[in-house]
């Protein structure tokens, strides 16, 4: 059974997805696009899950964009379809319904199923969850409610672990929180901002366990009753979530040439080996700006840019993608935090500054590699951030101005006049 | 650095905050160059010390709020004919310091100014006005020297004119911007001064100053000025240009010569003047060149030759006693323009006893020099420009009736630029950024908005001009010249209204 | 679109464009009530940075491409069709911060009482922004950038 061919189909309908169709949009208003998706939602932002188990966002705060979106932007949806897999000589996807899509152009934007440990028992018992989805949120909700949980233990001290813990604590729930690495938020912190993160946590009655993970789920009656660590300790709970990780879900390609390491490789135009078939977003394995190496880089805002730099392409642009750059911002609690590139650097090439204050409490670390910043952590103090954010993506020389970096002071006015004229692209200030 | 308090010496002014209004924005705090406001965060009120208060306004004129006045200082001395306050002042100044009294700005004192005992004529019922928005009106000007005699070749339809014209400059308004340097005004001043004159079609005065890179591109529209400290001339400055102007002397401070701070003499100053930084700028009194008239001519010459003829040459010398005779000397050198200086002539700098007492007004220099040249039948060979202190568009029409050609004005355009006559010029902290080049303080003067000011001012002037010119029923300033039949005196004696050739009222 | 531009040259750093944009987003919208009662709760849209005697205005670029858009995970920052202006819905913002994380200038503060995203909005409504009219120097003006070309 096969339908017309479609000039632009995108499997996903997620932040890669909308970047997706903006790219195409900006170079082609009129030829259709159509998007294929499992979850059945309109879109909706994924970070918001966690606000929404807190009840701190409705469902209306969900959507990422307005209910005429489709319609506007000339998108055909096929919600709750998946896709099983695609004939590359053929230019056409199979769907679960038994339906062949051919397509001009194809963008996979599939993003990532997370990650569960193989080796943990019990993991089938109720009130075990993974947390990526609006529908897991919904799920997770329900089940706090049905059976009245009182505690939880969220598996991984990571961005995904925070913010569920900090909805379930919203909740009203006692979180225990288990690491495996010996510092929470390992991947995006240095010591000092997992020391203080961990402090401020500690104050607010949270607790976390590091160096540490859960080897055994025990239930009672089908259902979760408390968590077994490899330290031979236990906790009890009623609700486990795992928040270990994502990795992109690339099992759309399985049996074609498409070339994969952990995501699906992409050149600089977001375009796979195979021709006309593009990736983007967490499924993606694309150039990181700083290193220059290919990895895959689950954040928001570089999902939706690799998204934009495919459609764009994929309707005949030729602006290639500048790379994806590390960052997160993330509230712990009240304390805003913001991490940007290399914040743990190794080797002996790298220069440290940095600022502390644990009254506030307040981080700042700058770190430099021949006198260019390519990381940054800000805790307590974030204002600002963007600045620095913007001196990593275009490797400025800071040697100028090195000392003022980490003052109260630091702003475009601290920067060369030719670069502050080009941050703001001659229609802002003139000097 | 603390220093000993000069004790005898009051606050001229006080600083009255209504604290109803006061919203603590600190603006006045970050404005006034004299750091006269602090704000006080313990008690979050901004305080205001008086006694550094020079009455400038920047700090009242921008609070958001109004909540800032200027009020004269309170402090009230018994009434005396003799012993008046201000004398008092100056008196205690001088014990404390042993220092000259110096003063910017003109002759402040109460003379009497005789433009508002002048009052202009109009037409009524046998000679009609004429009305300036349906007739056309002529207020361009030639300034330079005129011929004895005209000849025309007659010759078919179209007659030409075979006489030599010596060079001319052409005004679309009988008013130009007098010499103030760049060094006692700011560069933003001075490109503004510039750029206004190109715009209205009249000229700006370089002044003593030398003539910077950046008005290199008015020259068309510049005078420069060789004044006795020669800053700044060489042979291109003298090309540059659309005249030049000997400066003999200036109104503000006959007899002596020019002074302006080392602070002022920053690196744009310095290379302007092609003197050191930070070095004071010294003119002497006299040129010392010029010991005679004869010299005066041998330099006038030396100017025309190095311009090629093709610019007039100007004397400017200071109303003084025997003016007349100067002007009838300088012409005769060769001197194509005259410009007479009076004394309420500005300055950046000048000592307060000389500004306030040597000198004589320009009403009376004008009358008797145009007078004079008239009877030695030598009118024509020079223009006459006056300045000094000229206030208004009616100023300009007097002078004009009096037998000037054109007016310089420079206080009025420095007030028209936000100068509030603080007449603290010396000092190089002008709040509104004119007399200074501290670089925090010329920000404030917007050289755009500047320019716009000034020829607003000239415009309305313009308009003015013809207005009373209508009513007058003249409709070229041609007619006006010297027409001092146009004139009554009021308040004057009959010796006054004979030095000036008037009639009284009701004559 | 008309675009805030700005004279670095002309700035005298006096901050009434700081002033008049609290003024301008206070509810009394009068300049004595609004510094006496409601200052603590405003963020002005607009910051003068300042080193010696260089200063400048700065706010909100409203940049064609504006990152914070892009990185706004509940989709409150969105442009204004009509102005052209990149606005922030505060009853759809997180306080993520984000956006924060990633405008070039440094344009974006945490609000008042640090829950919202707070910039310059460009005064919708207003027909020149409060920053360009009390601008004592000109040192911030209001142009359409159709006219640079």
């Amino acid at each position: 059974m096969t339908t017309n061919k479609t000039p632009y189909l995108i499997v996903g309908n997620s932040t890669a997805a909308m970047g997706g169709v903006a790219g195409i949009r900006s170079r082609d208003a009129e030829r259709p696009i159509t998007i294929v998706a499992r979850e059945t939602e309109h879109v909706y932002s994924r970070p918001l899950i966690s606000y929404f188990l807190a009840g701190k966002v409705d469902e209306d705060g969900m959507f990422h964009r307005p209910a005429d979106f489709y319609e506007k932007s000339g998108v055909r949806t096929m919600l709750g379809v998946e896709v099983t897999g695609i004939d590359t000589e053929a230019r056409a996807v199979r769907t679960s319904e038994g339906e062949l899509l051919e397509f001009e152009k194809l963008l996979i934007a599939t993003g990532g199923h997370p990650l569960v440990p193989s080796d943990v028992s019990g993991r089938d018992a109720d009130g075990v969850f993974t947390f990526t989805t609006w529908a897991d949120a919904r799920r997770i909700g329900d089940f706090i409610e049905a059976h009245d949980v009182r505690r939880a233990v969220v598996v991984g001290g990571g961005l995904i672990g925070l913010k569920s813990m900090e909805a379930l604590a919203e909740r009203g729930l006692d979180v225990t929180v288990v690491e495996l690495a010996s510092r929470m938020l390992s991947a995006t912190f240095d010591q000092t901002a997992s020391d203080i993160a961990q402090h401020h946590l500690a104050e607010r009655g949270v607790e976390v366990r590091c160096g540490t993970t859960v080897s055994s789920i025990s239930s009672g009656g089908g259902r979760v009753t408390g968590v077994a660590l490899r330290d031979r300790s236990s906790v009890p709970c009623g609700l486990v979530i795992f928040a270990i990780g994502v990795v992109p879900d690339t099992s759309i390609v399985a049996g074609t040439e498409i070339a994969t390491d952990r995501g699906i490789l992409v050149d600089d135009t977001m375009q796979t080996n195979a021709p006309g078939i593009y990736a983007a977003g967490d499924v993606a394995q694309a150039t990181k700006r700083l290193s220059g190496e290919k990895r895959a880089l689950p954040i928001f805002p570089v999902a939706f840019r690799q998204g934009v730099v495919a459609g764009s392409h994929m309707a005949g642009g030729a602006r290639p993608y500048e790379g994806g750059l590390a960052m997160n911002s993330v509230d712990v609690f009240g304390l805003p935090t913001i991490s940007v590139g290399i914040t743990s650097p190794e080797g002996d090439e790298h220069e440290v500054l940095s600022a502390r204050d644990d009254a506030e409490p307040s981080y700042r670390k700058i770190v430099l590699r021949d006198n260019r910043i390519v990381g940054a952590i800000f805790i307590g103090r974030i204002d600002r951030a963007g600045i620095v954010t913007g001196l990593i993506r275009e490797g400025v020389d800071i040697a100028g101005f090195k000392d003022l970096l980490l003052t109260d002071e630091f702003g475009l006015i601290s920067l060369p006049t030719e670069y502050r004229k080009h941050v703001v692209s001659g229609m802002g200030i003139e000097v | 650095m603390s220093q000993l308090r000069k004790w005898l010496v009051e606050p001229d002014f006080i600083v009255v905050r209504d604290p109803e209004r006061c919203i603590q924005c600190q603006v006045c705090v970050r404005q006034c160059a004299n750091d006269v406001h602090e704000y006080d965060s313990d008690e979050d009120v901004v305080l205001s010390d008086s006694s550094d208060c020079v009455g400038c306004h920047r700090c009242a004129t921008l609070c958001p709020t109004n909540a800032v006045s200027i009020k004269r200082a309170e402090l009230e001395f018994r009434p005396h004919g003799n012993w008046e306050a201000a004398v008092l002042r100056n008196l205690y100044r001088q014990a404390e310091t042993g220092g000259v009294l110096l003063a910017g700005m003109g002759n402040d004192q109460p003379a009497p100014v005789y433009w508002d005992r002048l009052l202009l004529n109009a037409s009524q019922v046998t000679n009609p006005s004429i009305d300036p928005l349906r007739e056309p009106m002529e207020l361009v000007t030639y300034l330079g020297r005129k011929p004895d005699m005209l000849e025309i070749e007659a010759r078919g339809v179209s007659p030409r004119l075979t006489t030599t014209l010596a060079p001319q400059l052409e005004l679309r308004v009988p008013v130009m911007f007098s010499a103030m340097s760049y060094g006692s005004i700011s560069y933003h001043a001075s490109i503004a001064l510039a750029r206004a004159a190109a715009a209205a079609g009249t000229f700006a005065n370089s002044g003593e100053g030398g003539l910077h890179e950046g008005l290199r591109e008015y020259g068309d529209h510049m005078i420069v000025q060789v004044a006795s400290g020669r800053f700044g001339v060489d042979v291109d400055y003298l090309n540059v240009a659309a005249a030049v102007e000997i400066k003999i002397g200036q109104g503000a401070k006959p007899g002596i010569g020019g002074h302006l701070p080392g602070e002022k003499v920053d690196a744009g100053v310095s290379a302007t003047r092609m003197i050191p930084e930070g070095t004071d700028a010294l003119s002497p009194a006299p040129h010392h060149d010029i010991y005679s008239i004869e010299d005066l001519r041998q330099l006038v010459f030396a100017i025309k030759e190095a311009t090629g003829y093709a610019k007039p040459v100007a004397v400017k010398i200071a109303a003084v006693h025997n003016i007349s005779a100067s002007a009838s000397g300088a012409v005769r050198a060769g001197a194509d323009i005259v410009v007479i200086d009076g004394f309420r002539g500005g300055t950046g700098a000048a000592p307060m006893m000389i500004r306030n007492n040597v000198g004589l007004p320009i009403e009376f220099a004008l009358a008797a020099v145009d007078s004079r040249l008239r009877e030695e039948g030598i009118r024509n060979q020079a223009s006459l420009v006056v300045a000094g202190g000229f206030r208004s568009s009616a100023d300009v029409v007097k002078a004009i009736a009096l037998g000037a050609d054109a007016v310089y004005i420079a206080t009025a355009a420095l007030v028209a630029m936000g100068c509030h006559l603080c007449q603290k010029c010396y000092t190089g902290k002008c709040n509104w950024g004119i007399a200074t080049q501290d670089p925090y303080l010329t920000k404030r003067l917007n050289p755009n908005i500047a320019t716009r000011r000034l020829v607003n001012l000239l415009n309305a002037w313009a308009h003015e001009i013809t207005e009373m010119m209508g009513g007058m029923g003249i409709n070229a300033v041609e007619s006006l010249r010297g027409n001092r039949e146009h004139l009554r005196g009021v308040g004057l004696t009959d010796r006054e209204l004979r030095i000036l050739e008037i009639k009284a009222a009701g004559e | 679109m008309k675009r805030i531009v700005i004279h670095e040259e002309f700035c005298i750093g006096c901050r009434l464009c700081e002033i008049h944009c609290l003024v301008q987003r206070s509810k009394s919208k009068k300049i004595i009530k609004a510094f006496r009662f409601e200052k603590d709760q405003i963020v002005p849209g607009v910051q003068v940075e300042q080193s010696g005697y260089v200063s400048f205005a700065l706010q909100c670029r409203h940049c064609d491409e504006a990152p914070c858009i892009e990185a706004c995970l509940s989709g409150a920052m969105y442009r204004d069709p009509e102005t052209g202006a990149v606005l922030c819905d505060t009853d759809r913002c997180v306080g993520c911060w984000m956006c924060i994380m990633v405008c070039p200038v440094g344009a974006i503060q945490r609000g008042a009482e640090k829950r919202v995203a707070s910039k310059c909005d460009l005064c919708m409504g207003e027909e020149v922004p409060a920053c360009v009219a009390n601008c004592p120097n000109e040192a911030i003006v209001f142009v359409d950038d159709n006219d640079d070309e």
